[in-house]
């Protein structure tokens, strides 16, 4: 069984200009503990299509099962990770970690127990007490990914999570996100507009065109893991970016090629 | 990332939010220049002999302070006094009905209105209604600076309110949180800076209305003084009024000011 599996989605929103296809027929499935990006231009419906997963819209038309079940709310086996880290300035590190858990009603000691791990494994060690404002950019985002993790869930849904980063720090949180993922394996929706960092980071990569939103291409990623940055400059690694390249920018959708 | 590299991070950002000594130079800066200020102020009323009925020198000014010392503090602290019931009131009332009009679609649409249109009619007109209604008492007053501070409290906190960052209200929906939860963990202490936004400019308006309320009609206050004595061409005693007005006004900001540096230590500074 999938653990997310998504049949003719159609996502409308309606605007003041009438109304939006966000989405068109969109169809995945995606495995237990599979790590998918999913790359395209803006405005494509990735956002869009995350937030479904998470159930913070509602698709318009269309089927999507979470654990073979119809997702009418929120599940709290979902963790989410945005593009800004949007901590809360007057918690520090450690508080900020721990809102889910309050908000979900957890065992405190445990939990502070696990945001203390976590807040380890991520590299802020000695930070705990640290408030937001005194955090680079890196760092913030970071802590944001220990929050989405702080309730275990097996989903983590995460949209252009380092998209405002330099690309030294994007790289490394890359490489970092991948290690977490292999200690503790989760399935993964990661949301990207940069191909190279789709490639490198996925078991599968969903290429999605714009107007309107849809699935232009699937493409598995066969480079073995760990994955390492020479990777980049295989082959493998080139036929790949060309595959997804072609599709995004030429708009030749896999319907259509 | 390494812990050093983690180090070399924030002792960077340390020293950029390291505490300057600007605020000391401001303040020196500011006294300085008011001191020049009268200085030359006292120059040109003694060069030019200017009557002390229409323009008393500082010296003056001083002198008749302490003279009528104990009418000054009297009279101000029935101003202070308006000053701060009105202010207190309003906060009582303004901050809830906020948080009323940004839960319910419904009283944004009719509260709103009604407020801007209050809030466009002018208060010195207002206050002579009062005074017909409501006597000639304090209470007249401390209902014109309630009046004066409602419109800058009530919008900047449901601006504040409303100032939570979209992923973050996604996230806290995706946790399934309770409104209750909402309020208290993200929505108030987001609102919070915007809510001493409102409350410094509303503590500037509130001794202007206190004012305006005692001029319309009243036998004491500041405001009260700077009539009666301009009128009987005590003019350097109307000039001490209006130092301890503004003195008054400083004081009650800044006293704002230092509590949001406690309440709300995040805020951002300028
Ligand atoms: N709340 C909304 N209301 C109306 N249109 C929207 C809304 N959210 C997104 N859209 C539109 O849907 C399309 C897909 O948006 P989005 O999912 O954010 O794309 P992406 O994340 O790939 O940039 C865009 O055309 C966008 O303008
Ligand atoms: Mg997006």
């Amino acid at each position: 069984m999938s653990k997310i599996h998504i049949e003719g989605l159609i996502k409308t929103y309606t605007s003041k200009h009438g109304p939006v296809t966000a989405l068109k027929d969109v169809s995945l499935s995606i495995k237990q503990n599979e790590f998918v990006t999913l790359v395209g231009p803006s405005g494509c419906g990735k956002s869009t299509l995350l937030k479904l997963m998470g159930a913070l819209i509602r698709p318009s038309r269309g089927t999507l099962l979470f654990d073979g079940a119809r997702l009418l709310h929120p599940t709290r086996d979902v963790g989410i990770v945005f593009q800004e880290a949007v901590l809360l300035e007057w918690r520090t590190v450690l508080d900020n970690v721990l809102l889910p858990t309050e908000i979900l009603g957890l065992d405190k000691v445990k939990s502070r127990g696990r945001a203390m791990d976590l807040i380890n494994l991520v590299g802020l060690a000695g930070f705990e007490r640290r408030f937001p404002r005194e955090l680079s950019g890196g760092m913030q985002q970071r802590v944001s990914l220990c929050r989405a993790l702080i309730h275990n869930p097996s989903v983590l849904l995460m949209d252009e999570p380092f998209a405002a980063l330099d690309a030294m720090t994007r790289e490394e949180l890359g490489f970092e996100l991948m290690r977490i993922w292999d200690k503790d394996k989760k399935t993964v929706i990661f949301v990207t507009h940069n191909i190279t960092e789709a490639i490198l980071l996925a078991d599968r990569v969903v290429a999605m065109t714009p107007r309107p939103g849809r699935i232009a291409r699937i493409v598995d990623i066969e480079l073995s893991r760990p994955r390492t940055i020479d990777m980049e400059f295989t082959q493998k690694f080139k036929s790949y970016s060309d595959q997804i390249r072609e599709v995004i920018y030429h708009g030749t959708g896999a319907s259509r090629s | 990332m390494t812990a050093e590299r983690n180090a070399a991070e924030l002792y960077q950002e340390d020293k950029a939010l390291e505490p300057s000594d600007s605020t000391l130079k401001a303040v020196l800066g500011a006294t300085l220049t008011l001191m020049a200020l009268a200085i030359l102020w006292e120059v040109l009323v003694r060069q030019f002999q200017v009557p002390a009925w229409l323009l008393p020198s500082p010296s003056l000014i001083v002198e008749s302070m302490v003279e009528w010392r104990s009418e000054l503090v009297g009279h101000s602290m029935v101003t202070l006094y308006e000053t701060l019931v009105g202010f207190a009131l309003s906060i009582a009332i303004s901050v809830p009905l906020a948080v009323a009009v940004v839960y319910s679609p419904l009283l944004q649409n009719t509260i709103y209105p009604i407020l801007l249109a209050l809030q466009s009619m002018p208060k010195v007109a207002i206050a002579p209604l009062l005074a017909l209604w409501i006597g000639f008492g304090t209470l007249p007053k401390i209902v014109v600076v309630f009046l004066v501070c409602f419109f800058p409290i009530i919008v900047a906190t449901a601006t504040g309110l409303a100032a939570v960052p979209a992923p973050l209200m996604d996230l806290i929906r995706s946790l399934s949180a309770s409104s209750l939860q909402t309020f208290v963990k993200i929505r108030f202490p987001t609102a919070m800076p915007h809510i001493f936004v409102g409350l410094k400019i509303a503590i500037t308006f509130a001794v202007i209305g206190a004012v305006i309320g005692e001029f319309v009609g009243s036998e004491s206050g500041l405001g009260y003084l700077i009539l009666v004595s301009t009128s009987q061409s005590r003019t350097p005693l109307a000039f001490g009024a209006l130092v301890l007005l503004t003195i008054m006004s400083i004081v009650l900001y800044y006293g704002i000011a230092l509590v949001e540096h406690v309440v709300v230590p995040w805020a951002p500074r300028n």
